[in-house]
């Protein structure tokens, strides 16, 4: 590596082969990572049909860096050849890799038939983990809550007020245009069977009763973990990256009451409210294809609506909202606070939030109908 | 005289109605090592991140070895960003990969080495930032500050680079480590033969590093010079940021006298 050239166009690096027939490999040029790179398959080539005992001449080599170095320590199979002819400047290059080339780079180690079994506890104490951890967190919110009722000017009310915008308001567009679709979609459907057997009629009651009392509900929960879970577990896992959770506990803020609690008392409100909207705008989709599809006035559908779904049913609406909100915001931030500080954990924990909003709504969903299954059915 | 390496003709940069640069001219020649210093907002890290061809100047050419950074084909470009390593202020390692992973990802980007080849670079890149192999595995938040810069510098190093790019390389270490982390750039300088350009507020490691100081002051490079010349420079900024200096050797007789 002595005096570096200003111009390496035609340092090629290469390899000739003696044509005495003895096997000596010269090799000339500079072996640098970006020199090599183009023509690595022809040097590669050449090093492995070199003979075991082959004589390497590297005496015209006019620069090494480290990758030309390790290259060509494997094609000697990390050993010195019997016969090298090495400049003085470059050995120590060879010393250094044959040194680190002692102690082998640790590697993340394979799984054996015992490991799944490890692995398999392992997933069991985690969901007993995330268990503990969910009622934790929910115990904290209570007590932040009753904290809360006995000092009333703790309350967070510009974060939740600023919370209830964020996943509320704006959040209507959206929601009154799915809403509107699957109306029409619905009664489309619905119109199409009922009129096969005369029933036109009945196209208020389906709608209504399953509009109101299932559909809304659900809807709006998807798309709200979809749209808000997902944006509160990555702003609390990024915050969590950032350290900003840190700082807030090193200046004495707790941090479920500064940054859980509002968002789960706003979407607590928010939803069923968003609830009733959405529902307003899929019946009043359904109404509108009910009236070009089945000749049904709007007056009509208004005026049945109320006599064939009993009030009960939006009381129904109205709880479940809010229960899948609370359980919406109390995954997204369970999920937001076990954010690692690395991206891919960040990644996980999103999609882990919104999978499981999405699947543990369902399932109170499931719970709520066999509860309230004598409540508010008109039969 | 061969093409210097870094050559910054008549930069001006602007954001919004803040001028940042203005006809800056700027020439690092091979082998040297550049501090660039100037006050805090005159724009150092923007300057650097035109280096890197993350931002572009809105008027001016910055010339990379010889070559616009900017021109020719998609794979000279990339080529041409293959010559030289960065080193982030904060290190900017992906926390998703692991030690070995973080400095091994260029050379697996780049196709060319075999896995053999990689493990036995990613070895050689450990030693040389004086890394022990065992931290190989740990992950970029289980380090220390003064690790993810070594961890930083060796997959800087990965690709081989003749540049080298260094934001506030000792930033937040210790006075310790960071003369340590003096050392072992300067020990890698004059092993790789590399030049290299560093920001930096720290008076030490600009003494210990620079064979030039580049003084960044009303938007243009004032001077670019040997650290004994660019103390001796009439202008404002440069004798505050010296005035430790000049004072210690003031007082330095004083405290022999003590001794
Ligand atoms: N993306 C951006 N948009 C708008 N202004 C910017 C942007 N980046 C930098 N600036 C402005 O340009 C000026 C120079 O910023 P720069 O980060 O380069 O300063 P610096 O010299 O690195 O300062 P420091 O020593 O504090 O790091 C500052 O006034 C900054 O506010
Ligand atoms: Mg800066």
């Amino acid at each position: 590596m002595s005096a570096v050239p200003s111009d390496r166009a035609n340092h090629r690096p290469g390899i000739r082969i003696d044509p005495s027939g003895r096997g000596v490999l010269r090799l000339h040029g500079d072996w640098t990572l970006r020199l090599l790179t183009p023509q690595i398959r022809a040097i590669r080539q050449h090093l492995r049909t070199a003979p075991p005992d082959a004589r390497w001449v590297l005496d015209e080599v006019t620069r090494l860096d480290s990758f030309g170095a390790v290259l060509l320590w494997q094609a000697w199979r990390r050993a010195w050849p019997a016969d090298l002819s090495l400049p003085d400047d470059l050995r120590a290059l060879f010393e250094e890799i044959a040194a680190s080339d002692r102690q082998p780079l640790p590697q993340q180690g394979l799984r054996t038939p015992a490991d799944h079994l490890v692995l398999l506890g392992r997933a069991a104490l985690h969901f007993r983990d995330h268990v503990l951890d969910f009622v934790r967190l929910f115990g904290g919110i209570v007590l932040d809550f009753l904290h809360l009722l006995r000092t009333p000017q703790d309350w967070p009310l510009r974060e939740i007020s600023a919370n209830v915008f964020k996943v509320g308001v704006r959040a209507m567009p959206v929601a009154a245009l799915v809403g509107f679709l699957i109306g029409v979609a619905l009664s489309y459907l619905s119109a199409l069977q009922l009129r096969a057997y005369g029933a036109d009629v009945f196209i208020v009651n389906i709608l209504g009763l399953g509009i109101i009392r299932e559909l809304g509900p659900v809807l709006v929960s998807v798309l709200v973990a979809g749209r808000s879970g997902s944006a509160m577990t990555a702003q609390l896992g990024v915050m969590r990256v950032t350290e900003e959770i840190d700082a807030l506990a090193a200046m004495g803020v707790s941090r479920s009451l500064r940054l859980v609690l509002p968002k789960v008392i706003a979407l607590s409100i928010a939803m069923p409210l968003l609830v009733l909207w959405t529902s307003a705008m899929a019946l009043f989709g359904g109404m509108v294809s009910a009236s070009l599809q089945l000749g049904l006035t709007y007056g009509f559908f208004i005026e049945t609506l109320p006599g064939v779904v009993p009030l009960a049913n939006l009381y129904i609406a109205l709880s479940k909202g809010f229960v899948f909100g609370l359980l919406i915001a109390l995954i997204a931030c369970h999920f937001g606070l076990r954010v690692k500080p690395n991206t891919e954990s960040l990644s996980a924990n999103t999609t882990a939030s919104v999978v499981s909003a999405i699947t543990i709504v369902i399932l109170v969903d499931a719970i709520f109908a066999i509860a309230t299954r004598t409540i508010g059915v008109p039969f | 005289m061969s093409t210097p390496i870094v050559d910054l003709q008549g930069i001006v940069t602007r954001f919004g109605d803040l001028l940042v640069h203005d006809g800056l001219e700027l020439k690092v020649e091979r082998g040297d090592i550049v501090s660039l210093i100037g006050g805090s907002g005159s724009g150092k890290t923007t300057l650097l991140r035109h280096l890197i061809g993350l931002t572009a100047p809105v008027s001016g050419t910055v010339m990379m070895f010889g070559e616009p950074l900017l021109s020719g084909a998609q794979h000279e470009q990339r080529a041409r960003r293959r010559r030289f390593g960065v080193l982030f202020q904060q290190g900017a390692l992906f926390s998703a990969l692991n030690v070995s992973q973080n400095i091994a990802f260029p050379l697996r980007e780049l196709r060319v080495a075999s896995q053999a080849e990689i493990d036995a670079l990613v070895l050689r890149k450990l030693a040389m930032v004086e890394l022990e192999p065992a931290h190989a595995l740990l992950m970029p938040s289980e380090l220390s500050g003064g690790m993810i810069k070594r961890v930083a510098l060796a997959r800087a190093l990965a690709l081989e680079p003749e540049l080298l790019l260094l934001d506030e390389p000792t930033a937040g270490l210790d006075p310790d480590l960071s003369l340590s982390f003096v050392e072992l750039i300067r020990s890698l300088h004059r092993r790789l033969h590399l030049t290299i350009v560093l920001v930096t507020h720290d008076i030490d490691t600009l003494m210990a590093l620079s064979t030039k100081v580049a003084v960044l002051a009303d938007r243009k490079i004032v001077s670019c010079a040997p650290v004994e010349e660019t103390i001796a420079l009439d202008h404002p900024f440069v004798s505050r940021f010296f005035k430790a200096v000049i004072d210690r050797r003031r007082i330095a007789p004083v405290a022999g006298v003590q001794d």
